[in-house]
């Protein structure tokens, strides 16, 4: 499997790589089976882009938003964030990466049941060890740019999935995060609450945010100007700003 | 920062378990009662051997007592004797001076010679029981002064006509404070009230002493002098006369490490002189030590039971932790993916488990506490809360979050953030 330099290709915006993956393999070893779910991937995301990551069930995307979360570790290969090898790192240190350049959001939300809104939104600011007035500000402000300013008392069982979505991805921009990573955001919502939901995601992109978004839908992967299409572990094709570039291996 | 942390967390914690009231209060039942039983038989215990330990203790624990004992012969071949026969028994005036003589260690001997008499006061009786002896008696039984002073060597000497009354004596005679330095008329004697005693109630121990509330105190001197050594006691129409010199000698010993030395050698010493066996000998120190080991006992086997029972009580809230981990799994899995790390993790249901045992436990005091006094009210038995009962408990129950919470704060810590996250 060679690399091809062509899979760094990148429009000329001077942005920094925010990911570069090289030659990332994941390996689940099933008794005498081994699973390839990540067979040899490269790939390099830029500051302020967004990305969808697309391929049928079983292809790797969660394993490769897995890795790229900083929850896992490649079986081989590289991945830099942020220009700091991050493969061989600790629990530990892999953790202090996750609460410094990464948010996380999910298809069920995964709000804290017993915590409110702004303390679920507090969350990161809490392991951060920031002081809780600071964070209760931050809070406040990030509950009203996700427009449920008006719940921040609320619990979320008390809101709808639209609205605890909403909240999530409050809490995963709490931190200022590097990358935002998104495992099918839309995959437990209605069209309707989708559409606000990636609207959302859109204009944080504007504002400036690397966004990395697992879809199974291509309406809402048309919401990334970037998809990486996955197939058996690898990387099939990669379309950016509307070039195509296919078998990148 | 740290600090203001860590209290974020508990309040967290005791967020969390208000979420499952009812859950949280039945785990904590376990420390509850485990800690309520602790403190309360603890307190019992205390309660029931802290009297026996006083009095023994009262009675000195360098002391040996020696009592005369009428024989059992004796007793029983009572009345087939002539009505004038005297039949002699117990403790001589010989007896006290071999053993002060014999023994190098032995500081003192005071010894009592009692004849029951009545006495006046004004218009006032009261049968009394007179204790012949001398100054060194005082010091030896630490009775408590209330008025006037007690006997002299200068008393016993002179042969002074003085009596010191105890409290109760008094009252019953209705001689106040003022009664020292009244006349006290027993039987057909005159004796000048020159000090009141605390009375010494409490029966109960094993150890008699002359101390029954209605002694009166008089030169031993002067008691053999006037009633001599036999005393006509009258049973079912006929007397018996019997002739006792002495019916206790307390022998002080220098130092407590020779207490039981003495008392052997004493023993065998009466054994020589006392063929009929009409003598007892009583060490307060061998009884304090053995109340006390009897008391130790009972402590280990209260405190197996109370350990037994937070040991359950420990089980359960590390069963009932084990399960709120399995259920917040997704929980763990997103503070992990937010960038917690394990050792937060493991801080986290620790603390929740030291909040459940720690509340477990304070309540557990209170009703630790409640109960000996419910005890004390109801039954009318003495307890004792100690305060190193509490702080054992509160101790224990701590330990008991801290170790039992351990292994479920552990498990919590080393899920696979992707598997917790997954979790259904
Ligand atoms: N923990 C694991 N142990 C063993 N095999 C695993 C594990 N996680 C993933 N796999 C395997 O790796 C492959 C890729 O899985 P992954 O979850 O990345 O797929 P996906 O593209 O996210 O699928 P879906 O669209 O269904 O979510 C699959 O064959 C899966 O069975
Ligand atoms: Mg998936």
């Amino acid at each position: 499997m060679s690399k091809t330099d062509g899979a760094f290709v990148q429009a000329e915006t001077g942005l920094h790589e925010v990911v570069r993956l090289e030659d990332v393999t994941k390996v689940y070893v099933m008794g005498t089976n081994e699973v390839h779910a990540l067979a040899g991937v490269n790939l390099a995301i830029h500051q302020g882009s967004f990305w969808a990551i697309m391929g049928s069930s079983g292809s790797g995307k969660s394993t490769m938003l897995n890795l790229l979360g900083c929850l896992d570790r490649p079986t081989s290969g590289r991945y830099y964030l942020e220009g700091h090898d991050v493969s061989r790192l600790s629990d530990d240190e892999l953790s202090e990466f996750r609460l410094k350049h990464l948010g996380f959001i999910f298809q069920s939300f995964n709000l804290i049941a017993q915590l409110t809104v702004r303390e679920n939104i507090e969350l990161p600011l809490f392991y951060l060890g920031w002081d809780p007035e600071d964070s209760k500000q931050r809070a406040a402000e990030l509950a009203e740019m996700v427009g449920l300013g008006e719940r921040l008392n609320h619990r979320p069982s008390e809101l709808s999935g639209g609205q605890q979505q909403r909240v999530a991805i409050a809490r995963a921009l709490a931190n200022d995060p590097s990358i935002l990573l998104a495992d099918e955001p839309t995959g437990n919502l209605d069209s309707v609450t989708s559409e606000q939901i990636m609207d959302l995601l859109g204009q944080l992109h504007d504002q400036g945010k690397t966004i990395i978004m697992v879809t199974h839908e291509p309406d809402i992967a048309t919401y990334a100007p970037n998809c990486v299409h996955m197939r058996d572990g690898l990387i099939d094709r990669i379309t950016e700003n509307g070039r195509t570039l296919e078998g990148v291996r | 920062m740290k600090k203001s942390r860590i209290w974020r967390s508990v309040l967290l914690g005791i967020n969390t378990l208000m979420l499952h009231k009812l859950r949280s209060m039945l785990t904590m039942l376990g420390v509850v009662f485990g800690v309520a039983s602790v403190i309360a038989m603890l307190a019992v215990g205390e309660g029931a051997s802290k009297d026996a330990l006083e009095q023994i203790r009262k009675l000195g624990s360098n002391n040996i007592i020696l009592s005369s004992q009428k024989p059992v012969e004796e007793e029983s071949g009572g009345s087939m004797r002539s009505p004038f026969s005297v039949s002699m028994y117990g403790l001589t005036y010989d007896d006290e001076t071999r053993a002060m003589e014999t023994f190098s260690r032995i500081r003192t001997t005071a010894p009592a010679k009692i004849v029951r008499k009545e006495g006046r006061l004004g218009t006032r009786t009261l049968d009394l029981r007179l204790v012949g002896t001398t100054a060194d008696w005082f010091r030896l039984v630490k009775r408590e002064m209330i008025a006037g002073r007690t006997l002299l060597p200068s008393d016993v000497d002179q042969k002074a006509a003085v009596v010191v009354l105890t409290e109760y004596g008094a009252r019953r005679l209705l001689a106040t404070r003022q009664a020292v330095g009244q006349s006290l008329r027993l039987g057909g004697e005159y004796f000048q009230v020159i000090g009141i005693v605390r009375s010494e109630g409490g029966e109960g121990s094993s150890v008699q002493t002359p101390d029954q509330q209605v002694d009166a105190y008089l030169p031993i001197t002067v008691a053999r002098e006037r009633y001599g050594d036999v005393v006509s006691i009258r049973t079912s129409g006929s007397f018996i006369r019997e002739r006792v010199e002495l019916h206790q000698l307390i022998v002080e010993v220098e130092n407590t490490d020779h207490v039981e030395t003495v008392a052997a050698g004493l023993e065998q010493m009466l054994k020589t002189f006392h063929p009929k066996g009409d003598y007892r000998i009583s060490v307060p120190l061998a009884l304090l030590k053995q109340a006390e080991a009897t008391k130790r006992t009972f402590n280990i086997v209260l405190g197996s039971i109370a350990g037994i029972s937070l040991l359950v009580g420990g089980i359960g809230i590390m069963n009932i932790m084990l399960a709120s981990v399995t259920e917040r799994t997704r929980e763990i899995g997103v503070r992990r993916a937010i960038g917690a790390k394990k050792r937060q993790i493991i801080t986290q249901f620790l603390i929740e488990t030291m909040v459940l045992s720690t509340l477990g436990g304070m309540i557990g005091i209170a009703i630790g506490v409640a109960i000996p006094a419910l005890i004390t009210y109801f039954a009318d038995m003495a307890t004792v809360v100690t305060s190193y009962s509490l702080l054992l408990s509160v101790g224990i129950s701590m330990s008991v979050g801290l170790i039992f919470g351990l292994y479920p704060a552990k498990r919590a810590a080393d899920l696979d953030p992707i598997i917790a996250l997954r979790h259904e």
